[in-house]
């Protein structure tokens, strides 16, 4: 990801800056241009608490360019009621479970070398209260 | 719209050609295809292909392909549907001639994966997903289908090992496929024992990076000629589900699969119970499963019982990748989807080999890209 790419994504990398409906009421994260409820186009800005359970998790073997390995992909349910694509961090493997309660942290997410800039964005860690 | 009818199939052997870019893999693919059928020029050309800009630096790629093979000045473009595009590029073949823009059209799909690194490979392969909100996040494309799978074994309390008849069926199948990739038989304590890539999956569950082309040519009715042996293209279809996995209301159920897959029928007047064989997108163990079981072909739940009772084995009721399939004939992600309308072809043609299903009449065939959120389903009738 190169800078201005970067910028775009900003809020919700590092705020998880989602949408609420200004029809429907409901929230959305990622954004997207229309509500997946309503189909409305019209959002107010809401920043999402953070809580999460996960859904589903994998220990990743052979990663991507730009990404160190091993590392755990998860996929989180957030207490808003939207699932999303994560890493989890400040865990060994073994002991991730489908179920198990996490919040928001936020690291560094990717390199992509000299021409790019150091992505920093949310992971997922245990939550303090459930270790 | 006008019926279409395939009468020309060519294809490469799938490996790591070395020796070989698009531009030589294309061009062996159409050419065979153009000879197959006795002809020597087309109207159209539409080339599916996921990854060339991204591994070869290479665009404009139709184009490239009809100069490479003597067909210039034709219409000639690149269609684009992740590890769909050659599914797609079918379509689009088809479409060209049921619509009569053109009489004749070549759908190829080509793939060129093995002039880079394995960590390029598995970067670029992430692009079929949502760059900004998964691919960026690391998640690789194994990766994501290794979530589908955890959740799937979570919420069905089914093992791992429950996948093996899938992998024992597709090595089978290829050890008599001249053109597959792998020629290597595989048992259930192998796949067992596949090391880790993705928890939960093995290096077993996961097709492989390779290159190759696969061609056909479809013409309609009035030019269809008497050497010919017409496979008639009896249902085509696409849709499309959330790119984002977490987007999606059941993780573990491929919408864009059973959409596609009922309105292909819908168009062919035909239920799944009518196919003889079928060729599945089996990319990973798990997307076998639940393509079959979306597609219609396995009421839900029961898919791996199915299987494990020999249901897709060539003796079953339900023969699958009878040529080895994504994981076994390899999976050059753009060209597998033309790949197995070749193989449905062949064993509608009463071409198949070794590998024929005696009676094969009608063909299903599925090509899926980006983890069930584009699917392009084919039924094919001799």
């Amino acid at each position: 990801m190169q800078t201005p790419g970067y910028y775009r994504v900003e809020g919700p990398y590092l705020r998880l800056q989602g949408q609420l409906c200004c029809r429907c009421n409901a929230k959305q994260f990622p954004p997207n241009p229309t509500c997946r409820g309503c189909g409305s186009t019209q959002f107010d800005s809401c920043n999402l608490s953070g809580n999460g359970i996960v859904a589903s998790f994998s220990e990743i073997g052979s990663p991507p360019a730009g990404h160190s390995y091993p590392f755990i992909a998860a996929l989180v349910t957030l207490a808003e009621g939207m699932t999303i694509a994560a890493q989890l961090t400040d865990i060994e493997p073994e002991h991730v479970k489908i179920g198990m309660k996490v919040e928001m942290t936020t690291r560094r997410i990717s390199e992509t070398g000299p021409e790019g800039c150091l992505i920093y964005g949310y992971k997922f860690r245990p939550r303090h209260d459930c270790l | 719209m006008r019926d279409v009818f395939i009468v020309g199939v060519g294809q490469t052997k799938v490996g790591e050609h070395w020796g070989l870019g698009l531009r030589e893999l294309g061009a062996e693919a159409i050419l065979a295809a153009l000879g197959d059928a006795g002809e020597h020029r087309t109207d159209a050309l539409f080339v599916g292909n996921m990854l060339s800009g991204q591994l070869s630096g290479q665009e404009n790629l139709a184009t490239m392909l009809a100069d490479a093979t003597g067909l210039l000045p034709i219409e000639a473009v690149k269609i684009e549907a992740a590890c769909g595009s050659g599914g797609a590029a079918v379509r689009a073949a088809m479409l060209a001639v049921a619509a009569g823009a053109a009489e004749t059209a070549i759908a190829l799909g080509v793939e060129k994966m093995t002039d880079v690194m394995p960590d390029v490979v598995t970067a670029a392969l992430a692009t079929a997903s949502d760059h900004e909100y998964e691919a960026g996040f690391g998640l690789s494309f194994v990766g994501m289908a290794a979530l589908i799978m955890q959740r799937f074994l979570h919420e069905t309390g089914r093992s791992h090992d429950a996948f093996a008849p899938f992998i024992v069926n597709a090595h089978r199948n290829a050890m008599t496929n001249e053109h597959a990739m792998f020629h290597l038989s595989i048992t259930p304590e192998q796949f067992s024992r596949s090391p880790l890539v993705a928890s939960p999956m093995g290096l077993l569950d996961v097709a492989p990076v390779c290159d190759g082309a696969a061609a056909i040519l479809v013409c309609s009715r009035d030019a269809i000629k008497p050497h010919h042996k017409p496979v008639r293209i009896a249902g085509s279809a696409i849709a499309t589900d959330t790119i984002s996995l977490g987007a999606r209301k059941r993780m573990t159920w491929l919408q864009a699969a059973e959409t596609s897959a009922a309105k292909a029928f819908q168009v062919a007047k035909l239920t799944p119970s009518d196919i003889d064989v079928a060729e599945p997108h089996d990319a990973f163990t798990i997307m076998t499963a639940l393509t079959l079981e979306a597609s219609g072909f396995a009421k839900p739940g029961t898919v791996l019982d199915m299987a494990n009772a020999g249901a897709f084995a060539p003796d079953g009721d339900l023969p699958i990748c009878t040529f080895g399939g994504l994981k076994a004939r390899g999976h050059p992600v753009g060209a597998s989807g033309t790949y197995q309308i070749v193989e449905a072809c062949r064993q509608l043609r009463g071409d198949a080999g070794k590998n024929q299903i005696a009676g094969a009449k009608r063909a299903f065939a599925q090509s899926i890209g980006g983890h069930g959120a584009v699917a392009v389903s084919h039924i094919l009738e001799a």
